[in-house]
């Protein structure tokens, strides 16, 4: 195999180039196609009548008058539908302890959140299915609500799943060194904040959505699906219909938007398909607004008591946390609802050298939406504990927040290392990162712009964080604990007649870009011109086997493995040159779509070795098996996780009279090792960074006290639109990882986990001359005028 | 999120219209823009029999200069009037208004007379037609009548109408002697006021329209007696005590006042020179 060098410093790499993406002119013409643009015939249409109340027992169904309702097919109740599919638990062997309940796909005698499907209704169109919703009569007897985390442990507090005797789903300690004995140290602060992150969801742009055909001459169950893990959906589908696993095909065509949300069992997901079986046509659930809000997953929604002990000197000696977060009323099947808890238990302060940590971690049942693995699962919280904390600390000791940094974050010299939890951590750049974003933002020229400002009573702020983000997880994050979801991913790569490539892979595309990186790789490692290369992507049945986009993994996992495929096929190519051309291999490449000599002469155009191969056999010796398809798959072994690391600022501006918060400009400078597309990484990062601001500013699920989901309209629920994004400032620092001869580590995450903390920093910069300071996200207006009258007093 | 069933009318003169509204017995809605009604029958809020739309009524289309008034069509669009150049001369006030209602793609559809027949207390035109003292012109099965702004807005969601239909707004011409002033808070661009207020001050003497802060757009006399006084501007804002504000989970009744406060102390300082 030609070595790294040769694949990154070629002319025609692509590697590393701001290629415009293939697929972008044909989702601008509209030409994309969501699962709602599938129409089969005989296609019927779901709805859900569900649960109005956030905790009641279904006393009894009465569906008879929705039954003889127009273009009413089939009516489903809990009950119905349990007879064909068999319930799932959403636990993990390695998260020890956890619990859960039995899920079906629709409520059975008590419906524990509004929102939860209790009723199913198919019939010719979706307008007529909720017709015949209002029709269907459910007697319900409305049960006391376990809403609020914070007393769902106490003992009046209903027990949801009276089996279990508490609330309680989960709880993990950390420990290391003696936090007691840091603390009590002399000369030691001990800073000391109550965290309140808001409850919130992704609100992906396509709606959740599937559409489930089943044929009974072959028992095969095709299902489109707007998700991120077909071969998981795969696995799911069969388990719990009782299909054999080939006889599920998943096909995710076009996805817009997942973050996290398309990647569980939903039951009204999970109910189409068992609908499409018994009726024996296709049925069709796209869910509504209303729908999304009420049942894709949650996310955040942690209440956190934490010290950070600092010497005067400025040296962090330990930090010690109390994590308390809520997760309705079940764990997500399969991924488990623990996972943000444990990462917020993970990763609090890993960027800081520190040596005694101490953080609680427990995770309630409550009768609200199912929460689970949104964008930068429990970042946003690690880093504002941490970096919330450090620049109050500064604060406190007099001390520039940079400064600070500079003196605690672990030197980029200093790896592999681990962090006080014990995260294994390698290829990092804390510093480096640091250093650019100061320089790129002209953090002195913004510092002397705050002060004057506040001479004329405007309010700035500046807010740093300093972050790392979980990317590229190996089969330690959720594989270890029994879940059927692939930590390896597969490529395969063909070379055709005409002498184009063909990749498919089992990383999936919804929106990011996946399949223009797969393109780059393929094209610039085989040596090809990139319009000659055509990806496939979110089919079961024509990818190789992996676990598909989330975690911040396709790149650096998916990547690799396309990398290694594209190597083995030039390495199969140039065997068949070699012959042709009676040549010794070494001496011979692959370049723009011909194998040329080593200096770049041609010698065979691709298209003519691989139409002799297919075409004329007859002219090739005997004992030459020309192969020129080659697959390979790749998982990360030596570590947990590929761990990145950045460092953003955010720049705000806060008007005290009305509480409200502008942010004028961000800055990111991110490590996410070897960048294959920088046009498609920065948009990551700014996307991502969008929805940080959304965490931190506007977006919340509110609750009334017995369980109403009180905002579920794109009017009530706020998320940042054009005119709340600020100018997003990117730049790169490329420490490849080793773990992989790609280099690359996960992107998409990093700006929805640091954007929070930089922005509540900047806030409270700006709010520090009137001693006032906010640790509630979002931060509303009303809440940061509270902040100021509460200083104010 | 998909509307129950409806029948779909679209006259062709305001007669057959009113015949329709009056056939349909309250049970049929007029369809301006559809920029509310739409979204309240996917949500199944509103479930009208039948629908009657209004784009094909010429009399409810147009803007016209009579001596002292600006007749405006109950059907003209937001966009319509941002572009406007009579509207852009004699009602500044709309113009300062209109780039803080929605979006382009809303006011590309959504409609003057639409806005006010819905009387969203959060909405902007109504608390523009209590400033500007407009006359709403309406026609029911028993001819036309003027309904002055003042007397229109009835509560949330309530207005004077009684089974007929929004055909103009007449709104004085601004005179030299006027100015105006327009500040409205939002935490987005382009959402609902958390609080706004609209200004129109004829010589010395000052009307102020709420919106955004309770249960319908809102005048309150004391405080606009105060500003006429030129009572200092916290004398001024002791009167906004006399308003109900609305709780809700953007903001309660206290930072709602609050936020009126600021509002109207911003819109002071932009009048209109
Ligand atoms: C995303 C979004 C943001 C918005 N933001 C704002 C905002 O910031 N400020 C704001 O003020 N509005 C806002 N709106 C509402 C928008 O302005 C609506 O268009 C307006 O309130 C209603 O006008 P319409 O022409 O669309 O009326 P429609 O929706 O067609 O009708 C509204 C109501 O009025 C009745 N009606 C309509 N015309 C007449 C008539 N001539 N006579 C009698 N009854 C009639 C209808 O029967 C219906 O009950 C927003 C809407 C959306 C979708």
């Amino acid at each position: 195999m030609t070595g790294p060098a040769h694949i990154f410093d070629k002319p025609n790499r692509y590697i590393g180039q701001p290629e415009p993406r293939a697929d972008a002119a044909r989702l601008l013409q509209g030409r994309g196609r969501f699962v709602d643009d599938e129409k089969l015939p005989r296609m019927v249409h779901a709805a859900f009548v569900r649960s109005p109340h956030a905790h009641a027992k279904i006393l009894s169904v009465d569906t008879e008058d929705a039954l003889s309702a127009t273009g009413v097919i089939a009516i489903y109740t809990g009950a119905d539908l349990a007879e064909h599919v068999t319930p799932y638990i959403g636990t993990l062997t390695h998260l020890t302890g956890l619990r859960s309940a039995p899920q079906h796909p629709l409520a059975m005698d008590v419906a524990r959140w509004q929102g939860e499907p209790v009723v199913m209704v198919v019939a010719t169109s979706r307008a007529l299915a909720e017709d015949a919703c209002e029709l269907v009569d459910v007697d319900y007897d409305e049960l006391p609500a376990a809403v609020n985390s914070e007393t769902a442990l106490d003992a009046d507090t209903p027990v949801i799943h009276p089996e279990f005797g508490s609330n309680l789903a989960w709880e993990r300690d950390v420990i290391a060194g003696d936090i007691d004995a840091a603390f009590a140290a002399p000369g030691v602060h001990v800073i000391e904040r109550e965290f309140r992150f808001g409850r919130h969801t992704g609100v992906t742009l396509e709606s959740r959505g599937t559409l489930c055909e089943y044929d009974p001459s072959e028992d095969q169950l095709t299902v489109y699906y707007s998700g991120q893990a077909p071969h998981m959906m795969q696995v799911i589908f069969s388990k719990h219909l009782g299909l054999p696993e080939e006889n599920v095909r998943v096909i995710s065509n076009d996805v817009g938007g997942s973050f996290g949300i398309k990647i569980h069992t939903y039951g009204d997901e999970i109910a189409t398909a068992a609908a499409a079986k018994l009726l024996r046509r296709p049925v069709k659930f796209i869910a509504d607004r209303f729908e999304s809000f009420v049942t894709d997953i949650h996310a955040r929604d942690h209440i956190v008591k934490a010290k950070m002990g600092i010497t005067e000197a400025g040296t962090i000696v330990g930090i010690d946390f109390d994590d308390l977060t809520g997760i309705g009323p079940f764990s997500m099947y399969p991924r488990t609802s623990a996972i943000e808890c444990n990462q917020v238990l993970n990763l609090t302060g890993a960027p800081y050298v520190m040596e005694n940590y101490r953080a609680k971690g427990r995770v309630v049942f409550q009768n609200k939406t199912l929460m689970c693995q949104y964008r930068a699962v429990g970042h946003p919280i690690a880093m504002a504990i941490a970096d919330g904390l450090l620049e109050d600390a500064a604060r406190k000791i007099g001390m520039d927040p940079v400064a600070l940094r500079e003196l605690n974050l672990m030197a980029d010299d200093s790896y592999p290392r681990t962090s006080a939890t014990g995260m294994k951590l390698d290829d990092l750049s804390h510093k480096r990162a640091l250093r650019k974003l100061t320089e790129i933002m002209d953090y002195q020229g913004l510092r002397a712009d705050q002060t004057e400002a506040r001479k004329d009573g405007i309010y700035r702020g500046i807010g740093f964080v300093s972050m790392v983000e979980v990317t590229n997880p190996s089969p330690m994050f959720y594989g270890i604990g029994g879940a059927p979801i692939a930590s390896q991913d597969g490529a395969t790569v063909r070379l055709d007649a005409g002498g184009a490539l063909h990749v498919s892979s089992s990383i999936t595309e919804q929106g990011q870009g996946t399949n223009a990186i797969l393109a780059q790789i393929a094209a610039g490692v085989f040596g090809i011109a990139l319009n000659r290369v055509k990806v496939t992507t979110g089919d079961t049945a024509t990818t190789p086997y992996g676990g598909g986009t989330w975690a911040s993994r396709g790149a650096g996992i998916g990547g690799e493995a396309m990398l290694l495929a594209a190597q083995a096929l030039k390495d199969q190519v140039l065997d068949v040159a070699g012959v042709m051309l009676q040549t010794g291999v070494e001496k011979l490449d692959i370049r723009d779509g011909a194998v040329t000599d080593l200096d770049g002469k041609e010698r065979l155009p691709l298209a003519d070795l691989a139409r002799t191969v297919y075409y004329r056999g007859n002219e090739l010796p005997n004992d030459l098996n020309p192969e020129l398809i080659a697959t390979r798959h790749y998982r990360v072994t030596d570590f947990p996780f590929v761990f990145t690391n950045g460092a953003m600022a955010a720049h705000v501006e806060v008007d005290t009279e009305t509480g409200f918060v502008k942010v004028l400009h961000f800055w990111a400078v991110e490590d996410c090792g070897r960048v294959i597309n920088p046009l498609l990484v920065d948009e990551q990062i700014r996307g991502g960074v969008v929805q940080g601001i959304g965490g931190a500013l506007y977006e919340e699920c509110h609750y009334s006290p017995d369980g109403q989901f009180l905002n579920a309209t794109m009017a009530d629920y706020m998320v940042p639109m054009a005119s709340e994004m600020p100018d997003i400032t990117i730049a790169h620092i490329e420490t490849p990882t080793k773990t992989s001869v790609l280099g690359a580590k996960g992107a998409g995450e990093a700006g929805t986990g640091g954007a929070p903390a930089a922005i509540l920093n900047a806030v409270n910069d700006a709010l520090s001359p009137m001693g006032a300071s906010i640790w509630q996200m979002p931060m509303t207006p009303e809440r940061i005028l509270t902040m100021l009258d509460n200083a104010a007093e | 999120m998909k509307a129950p069933d409806f029948d779909y009318l679209r006259p062709s003169s305001l007669d057959v219209a009113l015949a329709m509204l009056i056939e349909h017995d309250g049970e049929a809605m007029p369809l301006a823009g559809g920029q509310s009604l739409m979204p309240m029958m996917n949500f199944r809020v509103a479930a009208p029999e039948a629908l009657i739309d209004l784009a094909d009524l010429t009399e409810l289309r147009g803007i016209t200069v009579d001596t002292d008034t600006v007749r405006i069509g109950a059907m003209t669009r937001y966009a319509e009037l941002m572009s406007d150049p009579t509207v852009q001369a004699h009602i500044p006030l709309i113009g300062m208004a209109l780039p803080h209602i929605a979006h382009d793609a809303v006011r590309n559809r959504g409609t003057i007379g639409g806005s006010l027949a819905l009387a969203d207390p959060a909405a902007e035109m109504p608390a523009l037609m209590l400033a500007l003292d407009a006359s709403i012109e309406v026609a029911g099965p028993d001819g036309t009548r003027m309904i002055k702004a003042d007397d229109f807005f009835l509560g949330m969601f309530e207005t004077a109408l009684d089974d007929e239909l929004i055909t103009a707004i007449h709104v004085p011409v601004a005179t030299p002697a006027q100015r105006f002033g327009f500040h409205e808070l939002t935490q987005r661009h382009g959402d609902y006021a958390l609080a706004g207020v609209a200004i129109a001050k004829t010589d010395d003497s000052y009307c102020a329209a709420f919106f955004g802060v309770a249960d319908r757009a809102t005048r309150v006399p004391e405080l606009e007696a105060a500003l006429t006084r030129q009572d200092n501007i916290k004398t001024v804002l002791t009167h906004l005590d006399q308003i109900d504000f609305t709780d809700d989970l953007k903001a309660n009744h206290t930072t709602r006042q609050r936020l009126a406060g600021v509002a109207l102390t911003r819109a002071l300082k932009g009048m209109t020179q």
